[in-house]
């Protein structure tokens, strides 16, 4: 479930590139079995004969036109057979409507400067895109948190049933003592604990992208509160 | 005394030896003693106790305190008390069996008051999915309480069959009754308008989405035109003097709309309410200690046996004393049930039956003088 997520949003504009047949030389398309993103290239191959195949940035996704067809008409039909085989691709904005999420922080003013490194100059698509893709992980983490079979409950006991909305959660006290563990605890190892605990559940690895999710929405969630690390 | 030689020759005694001892001659200076010292002695020995690190704290609660004696030292015997149960949340037993317990210990601290409780509310929410399996088994577990029943229903017991297997366990959710000279109404505050038919949700998904506190698809919870109606029409027979109490498992006031903390037509419910005298309102839902004062209307959470809720970011009633922070690590923490003491004037204690706590008190004089007299103790770790 994690790995299919993708943007809809991102896909449609892919899509719309490979329409325009222009983006579209300098993938390896057919290769990556990964869900669409924004880095996957995308290929168009030329059929012999009848039509031309244009391939979907996702890789597999594929239809054949004749030359000559419009880029839109061949947006709509590659999308359209996307959406059919990724039901759940509105899941991003399912998830904002059930559970509110904090804004991730406004980066406009920074549009137009030039800073010479990564950027040569940035657009309002790069604050877009950081907010849409920082917003998503968080998003993500919202739907595990209040997902008892996501965070692999025995006991039918979830995250949002104690903390609604990551309420008392209180990510800016971590790193901090923590007097039951007798040890200092991050707020990862708190997460685990409450996985384990209460949730009855097998404790995620570290590296485990729910629970990089999971510790991406509590701390959107206390956006705006001063980090005091250690603090009871 | 024997022991006291006995403990010169041996030199030492055991901390059980000694909190034995202590206990003993604790319970045996306290037969001697009028309520007023009882209290007294009572905190002076558990203090002495605890501070020699001899008990956990929780090990020794002067629970006979808390009622014994008012604040102003005055005998002050209430007209009748009622206990509750409330928001147990349960699943089948099979996947929970944590919450079952629960409910069951509450059960077991009810039948366990002497004297009894003239009658026993449970404050709604007991099932988690509104299911029958777990309608039923609350029903079975409550079956063991000693006093009578008074059933509420909540969110949690109606939206999976909107209501049916609990009409058929309990009858209806809204009624009336008096006791003692006090009239009684219980509400079902949580009816919601229609979220689901338009998004075709299945009946299960119509339960989880109520489920989840913090699920914004969900509607808010009313008590309703024709309820606000019944309401109106069954409190004309009621004098005006008469004291009212009035059971809903939302507040009946708005606190946090983001967490149904909430009552859409609080206003007008309070309206109808407003004309008589003393009105006590007891709600659940919001698992906490909760405390609210909104003209003469005194309002009074419950606790919940499943698990706390976090205090509403905003919103908070200037009367509340928040309970302590719950320790996570402590599945009874936060958590318990409680008791009403009612009084020949109409106005309540409202008692709350930590678990692992002290008992907290939340007197009428408190409420009577705007918070002014009888506060109750701030906690010593207050929420983050």
């Amino acid at each position: 479930m994690f790995a299919s997520k993708a943007s809809l949003t991102s896909l449609l504009l892919l899509a719309l590139g490979t329409a325009a047949l222009a983006n579209c030389g300098g993938g390896a398309g057919g290769k990556s079995a990964e869900a669409p993103s924004a880095t996957t290239g995308t290929a168009a191959e030329s059929a012999p004969g009848a039509g031309m195949e244009v391939l979907l940035c996702d890789g597999q996704t594929k239809t054949v036109v004749p030359p000559g067809t419009s880029g839109t008409a061949i947006a709509g039909d590659l999308m359209t057979q996307w959406l059919r085989k990724n039901p759940n691709s509105s899941w991003e904005a399912e998830e904002r409507e059930r559970h509110t999420l904090e804004p991730s922080a406004d980066n406009d003013d920074l549009v137009g400067r030039v800073n010479g490194q990564t950027y040569g100059s940035i657009t309002h698509q790069d604050v877009a895109l950081w907010k849409t893709e920082t917003e998503r992980v968080a998003l993500a983490g919202s739907s595990v948190f209040h997902d008892a079979g996501a965070l692999g409950s025995t006991d039918g006991v979830s995250c949002d049933m104690c903390h609604p909305h990551a309420a008392n959660t209180h990510p800016e006290t971590y790193p901090k003592f923590q007097p039951q563990l007798g040890r200092v605890a991050l707020l990862r190892d708190m997460i685990n604990w409450c996985i384990e605990h209460p949730v009855r559940g097998k404790a995620f690895d570290s590296d485990d992208p729910k629970l990089r999710a999971l510790e991406a929405y509590i701390l959107a969630q206390r956006k705006g509160k001063t980090l005091n690390y250690g603090k009871h | 005394m024997d022991r006291e030689k006995a403990r010169r020759r041996v030199g030492h005694e055991s901390i059980e030896t000694r909190h034995l001892r202590e206990r003993g001659e604790l319970f045996q200076a306290l037969k001697s003693l009028d309520r007023r010292s009882f209290m007294k002695v009572s905190a002076a020995a558990f203090g002495a106790a605890a501070a020699q690190g001899l008990l956990p704290p929780h090990s020794f609660q002067p629970v006979s305190v808390a009622h014994a004696a008012s604040p102003t030292g005055t005998p002050d015997t209430p007209k009748f008390t009622f206990a509750y149960i409330s928001d147990s949340h349960l699943y089948d037993r099979n996947l929970n069996d944590r919450f079952v317990n629960q409910l069951m210990r509450a059960v077991d601290d009810i039948n366990a008051m002497d004297p009894q409780p003239d009658f026993v509310l449970y404050g709604g929410d007991l099932a988690q999915l509104g299911k029958p399996v777990e309608l039923e088994l609350g029903a079975q577990i409550l079956k063991n309480i000693k006093a009578p029943r008074r059933m509420m229903v909540g969110e949690h017991d109606w939206y999976f069959d909107m209501g049916e297997k609990w009409r058929e366990l309990f009858g209806e959710p809204r009624y009336s009754f008096d006791h003692k000279g006090v009239h009684f109404v219980v509400l079902n505050s949580v009816i919601e308008k229609d979220f689901w038919t338009e998004r075709k949700m299945t009946a299960l998904e119509r339960m989880m989405t109520v489920a989840g506190l913090d699920n914004g698809i969900q509607s808010r919870f009313t008590v309703g035109d024709e309820q606000r109606e019944w309401l109106k029409k069954d409190l004309e027979k009621v004098g005006k003097g008469v004291p009212l109490i009035v059971f809903s498992h939302s507040p009946l006031y708005k606190l946090y709309k983001a967490w149904n903390f909430w009552t859409d037509d609080a206003e007008q419910v309070q309206a109808i309410l407003g004309k008589y005298k003393d009105v006590t309102v007891i709600h659940g839902h919001t698992h906490q200690l909760l405390t609210n004062r909104i003209g003469n209307i005194s309002f009074h959470g419950m606790l919940s046996t499943a698990w706390p809720w976090p205090y509403a970011p905003e919103g908070m009633p200037k009367l509340t004393i928040q309970m302590g922070r719950p320790d996570p690590f402590n599945p009874h923490d936060g958590i318990g049930d409680g008791s009403v003491q009612v009084h020949a004037d109409g106005l309540v204690d409202k008692i709350y039956n930590l678990w692992n706590r002290n008992p907290v008190t939340v007197t009428r004089q408190y409420l009577a003088s705007n918070g002014a007299k009888d506060k109750p103790a701030a906690p010593l770790l207050a929420s983050y």
